[in-house]
């Protein structure tokens, strides 16, 4: 299902600067004189739509548009912000001052140089087909078949949700140190969730395909095919068993658990949270924190995948960062400010969840590379254990490290054989004890479903992956003895 | 690009009207509108970390046409992005497909509570004084327990809303209020141990905030988690401290909405009249209580709040509609219709509140005997399916041993099912303790909750 190619148009509209570049040049002369030492104006136009499809038919249709400015000013450890989506030159001089005003709180006085700013440095079109370009129709026709093709799976099947989802998001991010780059990111999103009823009750099923590209997301991705993975985990788990309560070693099925490293350790690996002490791997880089042979990447540039960009919200480029290499820590992940503090580059790890929001260490596409064992051999040296499909969201306390993650699909191993399902529950568990814990690593890495990292109220689109992989013991949350 | 306008609430009504003014023939309209400001200040190692403010405007117009729906919204007032966005709900409702019930809210007579939530205190507040209340709270949690080592977040939030919505239906409402919140993240440090505790407080007024609790609640939690070891896997009894009943509780009324049970999404469906908790839960969601951030004189599609019995002495009583859900289900509305002004009306609680039970907060550890007290749990989002029921969440908190608190736990899990937890309630505090907004609630005790650890 290929479209003609939107790219052009993508980047001719892209090209025009959200803001007058002179507009911005004064916006940040003004956020200086005010007393700041620093000043950097982000500018976001996004636009989006969805489409709900439940009980067979169209329940909703929306649709979406924000556009506003950001504007951050730092003098000494201080930063002011203020946001606001009156786009004028008025107004943007208004919220500089407004930003500037608590950072001269440890403004050290004089002049401050401000770098030009010269043209914008704008990332290549990553997208063949805008999805803006696609009519509607063809978005409802997809979500039929899913809704069809989940029915006609199995006579059990008494709901489907089907949902299309699509974003475009330009920013603009100029600062006084010179830096002048825009991006066009766009996000392309369809999900099928099903209910199946039978004697035990109900159980649910879900498939999710993201990506960042446009409408070529259907070129490699068949809703219903999507539709009926959904409506046969949701069926399997009809006949699902309690899962065991206590540690158990856990296999986890490549791509279907990246977000165990994310909790596990990656978030303890933003540096502002290293920066507070409050992260269980603060001042460990150099020490072994996982089992050899363990790496964990975290990787901007990983197109097409969910948290992929060309530069992170504070206009630096994506990167590709190894955090641990071979089970030794290398390194965090950096904002400005926090690599400011240290003297350091930014690692592309700057990113905030819209203008109205100050910009912190987030983590992009985030994951742990091949190992060297046959998966099947993991499974089969594992005499009695549970084996994860799927994982669905978690949470992380960083301070000590514990964490928790839904297995949305599981089953149980015995005598190195995938057995009965299991009802969902939760895995607990220590990062740092995990991450040393991991006694075999697959050689068929897999990157996961898209995901929504939250942290400190902000949501931002991040990627996770894994090969499969064996953690010689997780407490596992059910409710069996 | 215009320059921001100041709006009043009367102004922003006359907006929404105008916009519903071009419904045509049988199509309906609905048009929400709304401006804010909002201003977080953080503080660390005794200075400002961060001050973020500013203002935020916002458009939702709902369009239905011969049963199909259309919705569309932006973040600004100007005329031609109003513009646009009644273009674009009427170009979504296209796509859209007929269902019989789809149709606005009418005024159905309710009276609204009458209540005065649009308190300007907030508003009076100068940024110094929100900055020193920052630093000072992470001041006093600093200096409350010598093994705090430091503060994560430390935070100050208020905001002031303004907003009306209007319908072809003729509805017409309009609300102004401001709030404030505060937050604390504190660190406790013993050895190479580090705990890290929450609390957090929010009021209509800055002088109902609770900063003593703050302070206490989140020191406490951190200090208190220091040493805490993994427990053995076993059937307990568990009391869930306030918060977290609070959590489990909204978890409950989720399930309780109208929407999941016409979708056959809810554990709940067709069991109106039947008990599903022990007779000593009694569960209602009241947003005409003015004290709490729940309160509310109108739901999301400008019909009256209202108190809604959910669950009496143990026995289902109803489930919560809006007008969407109580046309198809032949009922009326509960006025129980949420939604920001960016998003179309769901169903859910206000206010939900559990009626204090009998155990004596002296006596509550003593009618437990052995068990835990929950005092977090983590993996709400993720570990508790609203539609088959299986719950299953991370818990830290303390043992309870011979009728005594006892130390604490960690790296654990409690799971059961929302419809077993309901049916084991086995005590109910005596006392409601006061949580964040001003709402409330007692702890509960559950009989025979799977806690997995070692």
């Amino acid at each position: 299902m290929t479209g003609t190619s939107d790219t052009t148009a993508a980047a001719a509209t892209a090209a025009e600067p959200l803001v007058d570049l002179d507009v911005v040049d004064a916006t940040l002369r003004a956020a200086l004189d005010a007393g700041g030492e620093w000043a950097e104006l982000f500018a976001e136009d996004r636009e989006s739509a969805s489409v709900v499809f439940d009980e067979g038919r169209v329940e909703e249709m929306n649709s979406g548009r924000d556009r506003g400015v950001g504007i951050r000013v730092t003098a000494g450890e201080v930063t002011g912000y203020a946001h606001t989506s009156d786009l004028s030159a008025h107004g943007l001089a208004d919220a500089a001052r407004t930003a500037a005003a608590v950072a001269t709180r440890q403004s050290r006085g004089g002049t401050v140089d401000m770098a030009p700013l010269g043209r914008v440095a704008l990332a290549e079109p990553r997208v063949a087909v805008l999805p803006a370009s696609i009519g509607a129709e063809r978005k409802v026709a997809l979500l039929r078949a899913a809704d069809d093709a989940a029915r006609s799976t199995h006579e059990a099947i008494t709901q489907v949700t089907a949902r299309y989802g699509e974003s475009r998001r330009r920013i603009l991010v100029a600062n006084t140190h010179g830096v002048c780059a825009a991006d066009d990111q766009v996000r392309t999103l369809f999900s099928v969730g099903c209910v199946a009823s039978g004697d035990g009750g109900l159980q649910t099923g879900r498939e999710t395909a993201g990506y960042t590209v446009g409408w070529e997301l259907f070129d490699d991705h068949d809703p219903a095919e999507l539709a009926e993975r959904a409506a046969q985990r949701a069926v399997t788990k009809l006949a699902a068993r309690p899962a065991p309560s206590g540690e158990v070693p856990v296999v986890i099925a490549r791509g279907g658990g990246g977000v165990l490293f994310h909790e596990a350790c990656g978030h303890g690996l933003e540096a502002d949270l290293v920066r507070k002490g409050a992260s269980v791997f603060a001042g460990r880089v150099g020490s072994q924190v996982a089992a050899s042979g363990v790496t964990l990447v975290d990787d901007g540039t990983m197109g097409p995948e969910w948290g992929a960009l060309a530069i992170d919200d504070e206009g630096h480029p994506a990167q590709r960062n190894e955090l641990i290499s071979d089970g030794v820590l290398t390194d965090y992940m950096w904002d400005w400010l926090r690599s400011r503090d240290e003297g350091r580059v930014p690692s592309g790890n700057g990113r905030r969840q819209s203008y109205t929001h100050l910009p912190m260490v987030r983590m992009t596409n985030t994951f742990v590379t091949n190992g060297d064992v046959d998966p099947a051999d993991i499974i089969a040296d594992t005499p009695w254990g549970v084996y994860v499909a799927h994982l669905g969201g978690g949470q992380v306390n960083t301070a000590t490290g514990d964490f928790v993650f839904g297995m949305t699909e599981s089953y149980l191993i015995e005598d190195g054989v995938i057995t009965e399902p299991l009802r969902e529950g939760n895995l607990i568990g220590n990062g740092p004890q995990v991450l040393l814990d991991i006694d075999a690593l697959g050689n068929d890495f897999a990157m996961g479903s898209p995901g929504t990292c939250g942290k400190d109220g902000q949501g931002v689109p991040v990627g996770d992956g894994q090969p499969t992989l064996r953690v010689r013991a997780l407490t596992v949350g059910g409710t069996a003895s | 690009m215009s320059e921001r306008r100041q709006y009043d609430t009367e102004q922003l009504a006359q907006l929404a009207r105008q916009v519903c003014e071009h419904a045509q023939g049988s199509e309906q309209i609905e048009v929400c509108v709304s401006t804010g400001r909002s201003t977080t200040v953080r503080a660390y190692n005794g200075d400002v970390e961060s001050l973020r403010s500013g203002h935020s405007a916002a458009i939702g117009v709902r369009v239905i046409s011969h049963g199909r729906q259309g919705f569309a919204s932006a973040g600004s007032l100007d005329a031609d992005v109003v513009a646009d966005t009644l273009a674009a709900a009427r170009s979504n409702v296209e796509f859209g497909e007929p269902d019989p019930h789809q149709a606005l809210a009418e005024p159905d007579d309710v009276a609204p509570p009458g209540l005065d939530l649009s308190d300007p205190a907030v508003l009076s507040v100068p940024d110094a004084d929100k900055i020193a209340a920052a630093i000072d709270l992470e001041r006093r949690c600093l200096s409350a327990d010598p093994r705090i080592s430091g503060v994560r977040v430390a935070a100050w939030s208020d905001g002031w809303s303004q907003s009306a919505l209007a319908s072809s239906t003729g509805i017409c409402v309009q609300s102004e209020h401001g709030s404030c919140s505060v937050g604390a993240q504190p660190l406790a440090t013993d050895g190479d141990e580090t705990q890290i505790g929450y609390a957090g407080d929010a009021a209509w007024r800055p002088d109902e905030l609770d900063i003593d609790r703050v302070v206490t609640e989140s020191t406490s939690q951190a200090t208190g988690q220091l040493g805490a070891t993994k427990p053995p896997s076993e059937r307990v009894t568990v009391v869930l401290a306030p918060p977290v009943a609070a959590a489990f509780i909204g978890v409950v009324a989720s399930v309780l909405a109208a929407d999941s049970v016409l979708k056959g999404r809810s554990p709940f469906a067709d069991r109106v009249g039947e008990q599903i908790a022990d007779e000593r839960l009694h569960l209602v969601d009241d947003p005409t209580d003015p004290t709490t951030l729940g309160a509310a004189n109108f739901d999301g599609e400008g019909l009256a709040a209202r108190r809604n019995e959910l669950i009496s002495a143990g026995v289902l009583s109803g489930f919560l509609h809006n007008a969407y859900t109580a046309r198809r289900s032949d009922t009326v509305s509960t006025g129980s219709a949420v939604r920001g002004t960016r998003s179309v009306p769901g169903v859910g609680t206000h206010a939900p509140v559990v009626a204090t039970g009998n155990v004596a907060a002296d006596k509550l550890y003593a009618s437990v005997g052995d068990g835990v007290l929950v005092r977090g749990v983590s993996g709400l989002h993720s570990g508790v399916n609203p539609t088959s029921g299986d719950f299953s969440v991370g818990a830290w908190g303390h043992w309870i041993a011979g009728g005594q608190l006892a130390g604490p736990f960690r790296e654990a899990t409690i799971a059961s099912t929302l419809q077993r937890m309901l049916l084991g309630i086995c005590g109910i505090g005596a006392t409601a303790e006061p949580l964040a907004g001003g709402m409330s609630m007692p702890p509960l005790v559950i009989a025979d909750v799977a806690l997995s650890g070692v």
